[in-house]
């Protein structure tokens, strides 16, 4: 059987066609939609503008371009619904409803930061809102997000779990492991796929055939779909239909969405330069950009005016600006704060 | 009769007296702990290869599945650590699984989930979550199974902070310490040790608990502290008995916990004694021998009236065959014949006792 060789191109199709206002949403919720990815994009440009002042001693993976998944899927699940993600938290913190001034304590090293500078931007966890978990090993959260889900079906709870990983977590043994105790055990579980075509530096094709990362989950029982993740309204449909199926006991899902990561796999700035990928690859994903598409959409069919959109731009930086004051006056962590919780009572 | 099974039958452990109570075996004692557990709390539930096959983990699983359902006590997938990593969490989320692998080594698949994330997550996330996880594991012995199917792993795992290690030697402690690990808010590791499994013991019905981190006098002694737990304790009180004729009095510390280590318990007994021998299942190399050593060293020194002796594995895998075995394992005349030198230090040579090396 010969397969197309990976093509690292969005093979999405934009926004041609694509009309929500004439779906049943309402125009406030897709509003909100946009907000919530907008947010997200101008607290990653200024914390990736600050970056270089080093005040934030902390390693970042900057989710720009792809706030549509983290938002999309958010939006899908209820507060007690719960999120497990890599390293590359930001969105899913965020989207999930993470409080951003512990966010931006904690990558500051603040004592009041999210989990009281242990984890920093890797490991941003708010429990309060579902943000339940990380793991900066690749794969470590896939089968403790699939021990969410066992723990809500024994317990006979209403939740549903979200496990975000990437595409080299394909490769780790583990996620195989873990779709098979998931189709298994019938958990509920939505496995959501950012593939973003690189694992730090080394591209898909080094580290994987021509495939398609559905039918590799298929093989495992899992009914899996392929979405635009560049699309938030997309990803949100889908996700809903993951979650429904899991509420309804149908089980996993695994939805794969590719999107772009527009800098570095760490830090700030794009390395595309160094030569792994093309600039004109990230440049090609900018023009179909999951934030500017949705909002040019949304201005375009006068759900937002720019008076609106100026008002919101406004309020987020506000809102930017306070947290970053906020977490810059917030004491350090003293010495005595080192030696808590390394045991529970 | 496999002759594997044939050995552990063979073994002679000393009879409990009945008129001081009931006398279980020590793999029945960990069934009781585990009924008791699924019993009274319904966040508890157990899983691992084979709980449920017709072995039931030496007896410690058996009719457990059909008492309380195999949405409670379940067969798992050959996948290490996917299922460690559910543990994990499960006990993330309001339940308390036990999970049970009757070789140490299979742990090690695992070890990225359990080092790296199960003893982690309570201090990552600033308390916000806790991990009331056990891992149960059986070490094998001289039963012919290797370096692949004999591991004490203790060792590996005793610098990770976050996590507790127990390691009982008698019926009695093999019920309360699991009942407490199953209690504890932390990841917990029970290693249990196959060749104590039929050893029988006073075992109070119902529920008790023996307190992690505390160890225990097995035998008083004025001359020197014989250390350790689980069953190089078995020979370390068979050793005991020996010295006694030759007119050396042992005191016995069942150290019951290794992590956390109770270090006032092998001070007190050294500053009695003044001597101190380290014994444990596994390799001396930088695990409980090697650890006690060195607290010893930093806060015993005054005490020490010989340097500190230890008896453990070498610093070898195990093998396999019958005969290699019997030189790679510490017995009790090992021990006795270095609670013997541990005397001797500084003396003017004397005749050794017949029964040493």
């Amino acid at each position: 059987m010969s397969q197309a060789p990976i093509r690292y191109t969005y093979q999405g199709e934009g926004i041609s066609g694509f009309d929500p206002l004439a779906g049943p949403h309402a125009p406030s919720a897709l509003v909100a939609l946009y907000r919530s990815m907008l947010r997200i994009r101008r607290i990653e440009e200024e914390i990736e503008r600050r970056y270089r002042e080093d005040q934030m001693k902390t390693p970042i993976h900057l989710v720009l371009g792809q706030e549509a998944t983290a938002v999309g899927c958010a939006a899908a699940l209820r507060e007690t619904d719960l999120v497990y993600t890599s390293h590359r938290t930001h969105g899913a913190y965020l989207a999930k409803g993470g409080d951003l001034k512990a966010m931006l304590c904690e990558m500051h090293c603040r004592a009041n930061g999210c989990v009281g500078s242990r984890g920093g931007s890797m490991h941003l966890v708010d429990k309060s809102v579902g943000m339940a978990g990380t793991s900066a090993i690749v794969g470590g959260a896939v089968p403790i997000a699939a021990g969410a889900a066992l723990a809500a079906q024994l317990k006979g709870e209403d939740r549903v779990v979200v496990v975000f990983l990437g595409d080299a977590t394909t490769e780790e043994g583990v996620t195989s492991e873990t779709l098979n105790f998931a189709a298994l055990k019938r958990i509920p579980i939505v496995f959501f796929c950012e593939n973003n075509f690189y694992s730090v530096q080394s591209p898909l094709a080094t580290r994987q055939p021509a495939r398609d990362i559905r039918r590799w989950a298929e093989a495992h029982q899992v009914p899996a779909v392929c979405v635009d993740g560049m699309n938030v309204l997309a990803v949100y449909e889908a996700t809903s239909a993951a979650v429904a199926r899991g509420r309804a006991g149908g089980g996993p899902t695994f939805i794969e969405a590719p999107v772009y990561r527009y800098r570095a796999h760490g830090g700030s700035g794009d390395d595309s330069a160094s030569g792994y990928r093309a600039e004109s690859e990230r440049q090609a994903w900018e023009s179909v950009d999951p934030v500017v598409m949705f909002g040019q959409y949304l201005t375009a069919s006068g759900a937002v005016d720019d008076a609106a959109a100026g008002e919101m731009e406004r309020a987020i930086a506000g809102e930017i600006a306070d947290a970053f004051a906020f977490a810059l006056a917030s004491p350090n962590p003293v010495e005595q704060d080192l030696y808590r919780h390394v045991y529970a009572d | 009769m496999p002759w594997d099974e044939g050995l552990v039958n063979s073994l002679v452990y000393d009879q409990p007296d009945p008129a001081e109570g009931r006398v279980v075996s020590y793999g029945k004692a960990i069934n009781e702990a585990l009924g008791l557990a699924l019993q009274h709390d319904p966040s508890v539930f157990v899983l691992g290869q084979g709980v449920d096959d017709p072995s039931a983990m030496f007896g410690t699983t058996r009719g457990l599945q059909e008492q309380f359902g195999a949405r409670r006590v379940f067969d798992t997938p050959l996948s290490e650590e996917a299922m460690m990593g559910v543990s994990t969490g499960a006990a993330m989320n309001g339940m308390r699984p036990v999970y049970m692998h009757n070789r140490p080594d299979f742990i090690l698949l695992a070890f990225n989930q359990l080092v790296t994330h199960a003893a982690k997550f309570h201090f990552m996330d600033n308390g916000q979550t806790t991990v009331p996880l056990v891992v149960w594991a059986a070490i094998g012995r001289g039963w012919g199974s290797g370096a692949q199917h004999s591991q004490a792993i203790h060792g590996l795992l005793l610098g990770v902070p976050g996590l507790k290690i127990v390691m009982p030697s008698t019926p009695h402690d093999a019920k309360g310490l699991l009942l407490s690990a199953i209690l504890d808010n932390n990841p917990v590791c029970v290693f249990e040790h196959r060749w104590l499994m039929k050893k029988d013991g006073i075992v109070p019905e119902g529920f008790y608990r023996v307190p992690i981190g505390k160890a225990v006098c097995r035998r008083p002694g004025r001359d020197l502290t014989i250390v350790g737990a689980s069953h190089a304790i078995e020979l370390a009180s068979q050793a005991a008995v020996q010295l006694a004729k030759d007119g050396i009095d042992a005191e016995i510390i069942d150290l019951r916990t290794i992590k956390p280590l109770d270090e006032a318990a092998i001070l007190e007994s050294l500053h009695k004694t003044g001597r101190i021998l380290v014994v444990d299942t596994a390799w001396m190399m930088g695990g409980v021998c090697a650890e006690i050593g060195c607290l010893v060293a930093e806060r015993g020194f005054a005490d020490l009236k010989a340097p500190v002796a230890r008896v453990g594995l070498p610093d070898v895998p195990t093998p396999a065959g019958y005969t290699l075995e019997q030189f790679y394992y510490p017995d009790a005349a090992r021990i006795a014949s270095a609670a013997v030198t541990l005397m001797r230090y500084g003396q003017t040579a004397r005749p050794l006792p017949a029964h040493s090396r």
